[in-house]
Formats: C-alpha cells, structure tokens, sequence
C-alpha cells in the first residue's frame, strides 16, 4: 500500500472510529442537548470519514470504495489512533477524548489544508470549520467538567490520567509520515505538538485540572496495531455488511 | 426548454422548503450542452443527510424538465460557507421561523463561536435570547429561546 493511502486511511480511520463511538451515545447521553451533540458530531465524523475512505479506495485504484473500506477491513487493517476506539466510559472520559483528540484535529487539519495534494486539501479545509466547532464544544464541556463539583472533577482529571499517555501517538512519526512530509502532501508529526500542548494547556488550567506527567507508553493504533478494544467496534459496525454483502437500504 | 438555473431555483431545500438549493449556495457550476447538463454542487456539512436527497431531486427535475444526461459531480473547493446564502433568502428564513446565520467570514475562515450573540428572537424581535443548545434538529442550526416571549427558536449556524 502506498503512503499516501495509509495516510489518508488514517485520517478517514480517525473520523470513523470516533464517529461510531460517538454514535453510541445515542440515547444515552446525560442530557438530551448532548445527546443532539454527539450524534451531530458524530454525523459530521463520519461525512468526513467517507470523504478520506472514497478518496483512499480511489489513489488504490483496486475498486474498493468507501463501504467496501469500513465494512470489510479486519482490525489490523485499520489505521486510527488507539484512543479514539477505547470504550466511552462516562460522560467525562468522552469529553477528555474528545477535546485532546479536537485539539489536535484541528491543527492537522490546518497543515493539512496547506497540502500540495489538491485532494487531501479539499477535504482537509472542508472538515476544517467542523473540527471548529467540535473543539469548542469540547473545551466547553471540560471546563464546565472540570471546573464543576468534586465528583465531575474527580472524574475527568481521572479520565485525563487514564487517557493522556495515548496522545503520544499523535507526535510519534513513521515512514509513511516522514515520506508524506518530505512530498509536501503531509506534515510532520512531531511539528504540531508545541502548540496542541500549549492550547490544551490553557484549557486544562481553566478547568482547574492537572496536566499528567509524560509516559514512556506509545501506541501504535495508526500503524495498525490496536488494543482489543477496536474488534468489538468492528463486530457490531461491519455486522450487516458482513452478514448481507452489499446490501442497500 | 427551461434554463438550468431557473429550474434548480424551483429546487427546496429537503429540510428547510422556504429557499432553494441556489439560495444555499451549494451548487457550484452548471454546463449545458444541448440536451446534457452538468450540475457540480458542494455538501454544506460533509455528514448532511439531506445531500443525497438533494442530488435526487436535482437528476430528477432536469430529466421532467427535458435534459436527457444529467451528471451530478462534488464539488469541496472552496469549502461551502453560509456567506453564500442568498439576502432574499436570509429573509425568508427569519419569516420561516430559524434566524439566519450571522457573517462566517468567507470560504477560508473558521474563526466561529459557539455561543452567538445577538440573535434577536425570530417571533417577537427581542434581543434578550439565549442559547439552548449548541447543536439542533439539523447539523446546520443551533436552537435558542427568546426568554421575552418564551418562544424557542432555531440559528442557523454560521460555517
């Protein structure tokens, strides 16, 4: 597989998994403004995420297209981020998900926009003024988490402890980055952490939460390799397809 | 035969009837050639469930107004932004009930807030709203509620 579609794969990989997490919230969610929330943003995700999947199927050139690409990949196949398939625990552990990973969205996007791949900057731009939006949702939401009663800042600086030591992947550079960078229809990995660090600094300070200290721990979801969580996702989101090959509403 | 435009002008938006895709701003190009149309629109959210309708409506009512080939392409650049919905239109949203989105800053810009000010109530005019929610009915609105006259309301959120 070429670089180019393992890097993109792995930004439509990103905004589908998410998106599916997200979407179990349906129905759920603490209070029905956030339930309205998450399956907006989670629409928004997986609008993206078929944009990326038909454009990776298409510099393939093998006729996969994008349902062909989200419903009949096994696991390994799969090229998100590893904290973006970890269960959504409660409703603090999926805002702290979501801001640190909206953060960093953002800002690849942003790179990314700049992209000499026509292409991949279209759909970059694009996402671009969604990403904004689910940013902010975010950052208000830890805010108002963190910065609330003991037991929601309990909570979410728990949630930020159990998650933070999975954002080293954002900044962890392989081939398939370093070649993306040097072609000029990428950026470098490591170039976003300053800033990621310092905007998530800021928030993290106005919600009253503590910054956790740095782990040696990397994963390696966008490599293929994910935890065990991201099989059970697969199971439940690829059933039908896998069950009825092809089938249409 | 009737002008292309003219007849996607006659095309409402699935969920909002009172304007029409052209109001929207989503479609980008049209060519015609002969009986042979090409219609290049742009998705407003890239996860909008009402662009498939969209693009139905659109195959449809050029083949019932005599276009024997109509191709229908995607457009994403420059990415859509509420700065291209129509001033007449904008109008008749607030008539309709949603207050139309307030200036974006063009194609380019993403410096948004969540949390508009001075969305004055739709009903009864009054600056004294609040925001409900950040996210509403549709990707692209926002719901308030004017605390004067207790009426809620939807904004179309600037993109």
């Amino acid at each position: 597989m070429s670089a180019k579609v393992e890097y993109v794969l792995r930004f439509g990989d990103n905004s589908l998994i998410l998106g599916q997490r997200l979407a179990e919230w349906l129905g759920h969610a603490p209070v029905l403004e956030e339930d309205i929330a998450s399956a907006n943003i989670s629409l928004d995700l997986i609008g993206q995420a078929r944009l990326w999947l038909t454009l990776a199927g298409r510099i393939e050139g093998k006729g996969r297209d994008e349902d062909r690409l989200a419903y009949h990949r096994e696991q390994q196949d799969f090229r998100n981020f590893t904290l973006l398939e970890l269960p959504n625990g409660d409703y603090a552990y999926t805002v702290v998900r979501r801001f640190l990973f909206d953060a960093w969205h953002c800002l690849a996007l942003d790179a990314l926009s700049g992209s000499h791949d026509t292409d991949i900057a279209a759909i970059a731009a694009k996402s671009r003024k969604e990403a904004e939006y689910h940013r902010l949702h975010s950052g208000d939401w830890l805010v108002r988490l963190g910065d609330g009663t003991g037991e929601s800042h309990a909570r979410t600086q728990a949630a930020l402890e159990l998650q933070w030591r999975y954002t080293a992947e954002f900044f962890d550079s392989d081939a398939v980055d370093a070649e993306m960078a040097e072609s000029g229809a990428g950026f470098a990995a490591a170039s976003l952490r300053d800033e990621w660090l310092e905007e998530v600094t800021t928030v993290l300070a106005e919600a009253t939460l503590k910054v956790p200290a740095a782990a040696k721990f990397v994963s390696h979801g966008k490599r293929g390799r994910h935890s065990e969580h991201l099989s059970r996702l697969l199971a439940e989101m690829q059933v039908l397809q896998r069950t009825h090959p092809g089938a249409k509403w | 035969m009737v002008d292309a435009w003219e007849v996607l002008r006659g095309i409402p938006d699935p969920e909002i009837p009172v304007i029409s895709i052209v109001d929207l701003g989503i479609v980008r190009n049209v060519t015609v050639s002969g009986t042979r149309v090409t219609v290049a629109i742009t998705p407003t959210y890239s996860g909008c469930p009402a662009m498939h309708a969209i693009e139905e409506d659109i195959g449809a009512r050029l083949r019932e107004s005599g276009y024997t080939e109509v191709d229908i392409t995607q457009q994403l650049s420059p990415a859509w932004t509420t700065d291209w919905m129509a001033l007449e239109a904008r109008e008749r949203l607030r008539e309709y009930g949603i207050v139309p989105p307030q200036k974006a800053g063009g194609a380019d810009s993403h410096r948004i807030h969540i949390h508009s000010r001075g969305v004055n109530c739709p009903q009864c005019g009054s600056a004294n709203t609040e925001q409900l929610s950040v996210f509403g009915s549709t990707a692209c609105k926002a719901m308030y509620r004017c605390i004067d006259c207790r009426e809620p309301f939807d904004y179309f959120k600037p993109l």
